[in-house]
């Protein structure tokens, strides 16, 4: 259940396609050193495509979090896209889901960013 | 699974065969197959599939707490796994072998002031998904007990 990470630019945004399970020592990782290595490089408009995340722990709610405070703190902005069921519902229930910038649909999550 | 047991007069008694115990090391590799573990206990004990998902993930956050925070990765320390299947519950405890859980410190995730923060939901999660959850700390480690009802 290895998570992968993929990034594409559409429009000057990058967009970060996952797939597998953000959990506790695994995809927790490769999603923070995705993010870092992105805000590193100057590309400060993200969108984490999580369609394909369908498991997601508290470390990898963590994770998320911690993405989007780092983005904002570099003067950036981070959105998630395409949530699966379990996600919004984890979400939800852990008050999380208004704070994120949530889209269903990839064009509008493109032309949302400021500036 | 069975085991019998004797008393003082030495007659042997049936112990019931539906509690099975599993002692691991405390690893990431425990975290997952805990998790695994208990979703097949799940299935076993006939929850439908979203309830095999609450079970299987409550007792993840429990495992991730034994290994990481109560155990903190020491290799001379164990985790117990344990599922029992009564008449109406699955009872499923996880002990680690710390100092015993200080409960004054489990945050409320969803107050302002930590809902921004990286770490703190496990607790919370567990109590999200199970119907009974009970702490149990000691200062030789700390026993998380969760139980869930089988409905019909």
């Amino acid at each position: 259940m290895t998570m992968k990470s993929s990034t594409r630019q559409v429009d000057g945004v990058t967009i970060v396609d996952l797939s597998g399970r953000i959990t506790l020592g695994e995809g927790s990782v490769i999603l923070r050193d995705t993010v870092r290595d992105l805000l590193s490089k100057g590309n400060k408009k993200i969108v984490l495509n999580l369609g394909e995340v369908n498991y997601i722990d508290s470390s990898g709610i963590g994770e998320l979090v911690s993405a989007f405070t780092t983005t904002k703190n570099q003067g950036g902005e981070l959105k998630l896209l395409h949530l699966t069921k379990k996600v919004h519902d984890l979400l939800q229930i852990t008050k999380l889901y208004t704070v994120f910038d949530v889209k269903d649909d990839e064009a509008a999550a493109v032309k949302a960013f400021a500036g | 699974m069975g085991e019998a047991a004797a008393n003082e007069s030495g007659t042997i008694r049936p112990m019931p065969a539906d509690r099975v115990s599993y002692t691991l090391d405390s690893t990431l590799e425990t975290v997952n197959s805990a998790e695994e573990t208990a979703s097949r206990m799940a299935a076993e004990a006939g929850f439908g599939d979203e309830e095999i998902m609450k079970i299987s993930m409550a007792v993840r956050e429990a495992a991730v707490n034994a290994v990481l925070h109560g155990n903190a990765y020491d290799p001379a320390k164990k985790v117990i796994l344990a599922f029992e299947r009564t008449g109406r519950d699955l009872v499923i405890t996880v002990r680690d072998q710390g100092r015993g859980l200080d409960m004054s410190k489990v945050p409320d995730p969803l107050a302002p002031e930590n809902l921004m923060k990286t770490s703190g939901r496990g607790i919370f999660l567990i109590r999200s998904f199970m119907d009974v959850v009970e702490i149990h700390p000691t200062q030789t480690g700390t026993e998380l007990k969760m139980i869930k009802h089988v409905h019909g």
